[in-house]
């Protein structure tokens, strides 16, 4: 429960900065989900990866209909991805999902330790 | 809190977000390129959107609508001419900033600072700042600011183009600045003064005077003379032959001692240019009188040939104020309609090819270059300290000296060629104070042949033959630009600075340019000399002869014409000069000395109809054999004597072996046996054999897949995904002058009926953006040789269903 708050919270909070901040605040959004919300370690970071990662590859795939694949043909003919709209969108949703995964995982792991069960 | 994991986590985190924010070498920082939010995604347009907007700004004076029609084409409507301007200034940049900041950055020398540290930038940068560029629009702008009208058709410009950037957040840049990663920086009447100055470097920035000075002395004056034609024996004019010219205005004087320290001097500064304009940027224009066609009334027709490019260098647009009224194509970066017509008038543009530009060797008293030689005294040059900023490196400090000539170009420092108080100065008259807006401002509103000779007559560089239609009646063409009067001889080479009486000696009065004003026949222009031998003043140039003879044959036998004549003549691909190589080629050609191959070819090119056509085959074999002919001719002789200049132009070979098949060229100097043009011709061919075999094999025979023609965006090679390649056939030498990456940039027919009725495509589209639909929708049409009709709106008409958006501008 608490890993699908964590992930549609950093989807939309991820999504409300991008409006008007630099790129890279997906990071401290990222970071301070996982700060807030207690999870393990390694479900923070898939709770930042999938977030972001679905946050972009949503974005990039809505514009991209839109735009009846124009642009992003050209870009990844540019990029040598042989002109894959596809691929140029996992791509996308890849880097944004790094980059959220290692931030939540930062976050996660600045929380207080969980008490230890004593038998 | 775990410690380790934190660190360890936190610092993938940032290094991750700094390398994707940060550019490495030419990829972009791909973090912030690839955010759906921020990146190039935002720059890919819904296909379908809305594009209605309502925008307000304080600058306003009053009503302001911009209706966008079906092909993207804005029709402007203003209460006041100030708001016009503004609207067109925004409008150029909301499409195309980038290719407006790009062209005044290559005209200001600034190229290093956004594209990087390498030395073809930075000679670029160089040599732009020291032919004086920036000195040439400084004066350039003096004239603007001192013109009230000019000053407030170019605030309002600017003031557009600037509320058009402010609305630019990161997300909103057009994708090269995401893909370069800089900023656009505000624009100003300096930068429209430098884009007008980018187009007289393109237009009348040819010449061959450093490398004929290079060709002494292996080449006498004669010599080059000889190989420099002025009046080719097949020249058709653009002042019909017969036109009696006047006593001329004044007759300069060549100085005494020009035999010994001019023409025979052989110990004269050697320099190499840097970068040179293309020599074909050309263009072909003509008008036909009402007698001529069928409507009855005068047709005009104009297609300049330039660099072929995404974006174009073209605008469409109309412009509408209840004091103009006026529709064709617009400079990004330059207010005014550059081609068009009006409700009264058409008018049209081909180059003049006039050489406009002299060199002076300077000698400097020492290296510091504060004094220089001149008339026996040590004078003061101006010095002045340039600073060109390079990306990625510190920034090169140049300093430029000034003299009575002009710039110097050349000096120890910028040529390692050059001994220590050598150098070369540059006269130009790009450099002088003028106002070539002004002359469209005022095309733009004129209503007869007075109006439009008060516009052109004060239009200085670059020399342009502008061709008049109006529904009147009457046809007219000037070439009309500021053209100094020479001595015979004056300027081929680069002349003595020590001595002021090699400067100018003052300019062709105005009223002597050659022009024609008539209500009847017809008037063409296609960058060939622009009068026969009778003209009273020697006016070097860089001259293109065959389109001409190619238009003047078809009009002169036309009657009747109709839009559909002038548009199958537009795009006409006979070539005239293949016509008459071919009769050459055939007659002297040895088919028994050929091998099996060689005989396959000669009878494919022997049955040609001389047409260019995509699909001909012939076409790729004349060109061939042609070109490897011009090459058995002159390679010799240019190899012998390091000539530097390019081959002379393939009319006066061919002209030369057709009065003298003796000529001297071509022997073979290298061999001891005395070739015969029999040899020569025939061996030509045999030699472009291989060649031939390995194109047919790589299935590139064809005229239009050997030549490859290709619309490049602006970036060139660094972004061939946003490049286009164009089917077609056409030649430099052909009216569809269409090369491998240059030729017409635009096509225009308009006739003069009432109301008008005209016709225009360019190779592009509207939009910059090469995500939109309107990027290159133009393209095809252009390439089928089609057009589109133009609608003159009147805006009792917004409600037509062709109008697509309307941008409604009001006073904040």
């Amino acid at each position: 429960m608490k890993f699908i708050l964590a992930l549609l919270l950093t989807a939309t909070l991820c999504f409300l900065a991008g409006l008007r901040l630099e790129w890279w605040s997906i990071a401290i959004v990222s970071f301070l989900v996982a700060l807030l919300i207690p999870q393990k370690i390694g479900g923070a970071f898939v709770s930042g990866f999938v977030g972001v990662f679905i946050l972009w590859a949503t974005l990039a795939i809505w514009i991209d209909s839109r735009n009846g694949n124009m642009m992003s043909y050209k870009i990844a003919e540019l990029f040598k991805l042989g002109g894959s709209s596809v691929l140029l969108i996992l791509v996308t949703a890849l880097i944004g999902g790094l980059v959220g995964g290692f931030a939540a995982m930062a976050g996660s792991s600045l929380r207080p330790l969980p008490k230890l069960r004593r038998y | 809190m775990r410690i380790i994991p934190f660190i360890v986590s936190s610092l993938i985190t940032i290094a991750l977000v700094f390398a994707l924010n940060k550019k490495w070498g030419s990829i972009p920082a791909i973090g912030k390129f690839l955010s759906p939010q921020q990146g190039f995604w935002q720059n890919a347009q819904s296909i379908d959107g809305n594009k209605n907007e309502t925008l307000s700004f304080k600058d306003l004076r009053g009503k302001l609508s911009v209706y966008l029609d079906e092909r993207l084409v804005p029709h402007v409507f203003a209460q006041f001419d100030e708001d016009a301007y503004f609207a067109q200034g925004y409008l150029h940049a909301k499409y195309r900033l980038f290719q407006m900041e790009l062209q005044t950055f290559a005209a200001a020398g600034r190229i290093s600072e956004h594209l990087g540290n390498a030395p073809g930038f930075i000679n670029f940068d160089r040599e732009q700042r020291r032919s004086g560029m920036v000195y040439g629009a400084e004066n350039a702008l003096k004239a603007i600011e001192s013109d009230p009208v000019s000053k407030k058709v170019c605030d309002a410009y600017t003031a557009g183009v600037n509320a058009y950037i402010n609305s630019l957040t990161e997300s909103s840049l057009p994708v090269e600045y995401k893909l370069l990663g800089f900023k656009p920086e505000p624009w100003s009447n300096m930068k429209i003064a430098l884009f007008l100055k980018q187009m007289s470097k393109t237009l009348a920035g040819y010449d061959n005077d450093l490398e004929n000075t290079l060709s002494k002395p292996g080449l006498s004056f004669d010599d080059l003379m000889q190989l420099n034609k002025q009046v080719p024996d097949s020249l058709v004019p653009i002042i019909p032959k017969g036109t009696v010219f006047g006593t001329p205005g004044i007759v300069p004087v060549k100085p005494a001692n020009a035999d010994s320290l001019y023409f025979n001097k052989t110990d004269t500064a050697q320099v190499i240019q840097y970068s040179k304009p293309n020599p074909i940027n050309g263009s072909n224009n003509w008008v036909v009188s009402g007698q001529k066609t069928s409507s009855g009334a005068p047709i005009l027709c104009n297609d300049p040939h330039l660099e072929l490019t995404f974006p174009s260098v073209w605008y469409e647009m109309q412009i509408t104020t209840p004091n103009v009224n006026v529709y064709g194509v617009s400079f990004p970066g330059s207010p005014n309609v550059i081609i068009g017509f009006n409700d009264n008038i058409a008018w049209g543009v081909t180059n003049a090819q006039r050489d406009v530009k002299d060199y002076y060797e300077i000698q400097f008293r020492d290296e510091s270059r504060k004094e220089y030689l001149l008339n026996g005294n040590w004078v003061s040059t101006h010095l002045k300290i340039d600073t060109i900023k390079v990306k990625g490196g510190p920034a090169i400090y140049d300093t430029v000296a000034f003299t009575v000539f002009g710039p110097v170009i050349y000096d120890r420092s910028f040529s390692k060629r050059l001994s220590n108080n050598k150098a070369i100065a540059l006269r130009w008259t790009a450099h002088d104070e003028s106002n070539e807006g002004l002359t469209f401002y005022k095309l733009n509103r004129a209503k007869n042949y007075d109006e439009y000779l008060d516009a052109i007559k004060t239009f200085s560089c670059p020399g342009q033959n502008i061709v008049f239609a109006s529904k009147q009646g009457d046809i007219a063409i000037w070439q009309q630009g500021k053209f100094p009067a020479r001595w015979y001889g004056q300027g081929m080479y680069v002349m003595p600075g020590t001595d002021s009486s090699y400067q100018w000696q003052g300019f062709i009065p105005q009223n002597e340019n050659p022009h024609a004003h008539m209500d009847s026949g017809f008037l063409q222009s296609a960058n060939q000399r622009p009068v026969d031998s009778t003209y009273p003043y020697f006016i070097p140039g860089n001259y293109i002869t065959p389109r001409g003879v190619s238009i003047a044959r078809n009009l002169s036998s036309m009657q009747g014409i109709t839009v559909e004549d002038m548009k199958a003549l537009q795009t006409n691909y006979y070539s005239v000069f293949a016509e008459s190589a071919m009769a050459m080629l055939l007659k002297y050609v040895d088919r028994n000395a050929l091998d099996a191959e060689g005989k396959k070819y000669l009878d494919i090119v022997r049955n040609w109809d001389f047409y260019t056509t995509p699909n001909s085959i012939a076409t790729t074999v004349y060109q061939t054999w042609f070109d490897s002919l011009e090459v058995s001719i002159w390679r010799d002789e240019w190899n012998k004597d390091s000539l530097a200049m390019p081959y002379p132009a393939e009319q006066t070979l061919l002209e030369w072996i057709n009065k003298d098949s003796a000529f001297k060229y071509v022997d073979n100097i290298n061999t001891p046996e005395k070739e015969t043009l029999k040899e020569v011709v025939t061996a030509a061919l045999q030699k472009s054999i291989p060649e031939l075999m390995e194109q047919q094999s790589a299935g590139k025979i064809e005229w239009t897949k050997h030549k490859d023609p290709t619309i490049y965006h602006l970036l060139r090679n660094s972004v061939m995904p946003f490049s286009r390649k164009i089917p077609v056939g056409g030649w430099s030498n052909v009216i569809n002058a269409v090369t491998t990456s240059h030729g017409p940039s635009w096509r225009m027919i308009v006739q003069l009926t009432e109301p008008i009725e005209a016709y225009g495509v360019y190779p592009g589209g509207q939009d910059g953006n090469p995500s939109s639909k309107f990027y290159d929708n133009f393209v095809e049409t252009w390439a089928e040789g089609k057009y589109y009709r133009l609608w003159f709106m009147k805006e009792t008409e917004n409600q037509d269903k062709r109008i697509i958006a309307t941008l409604t501008f009001t006073k904040s």
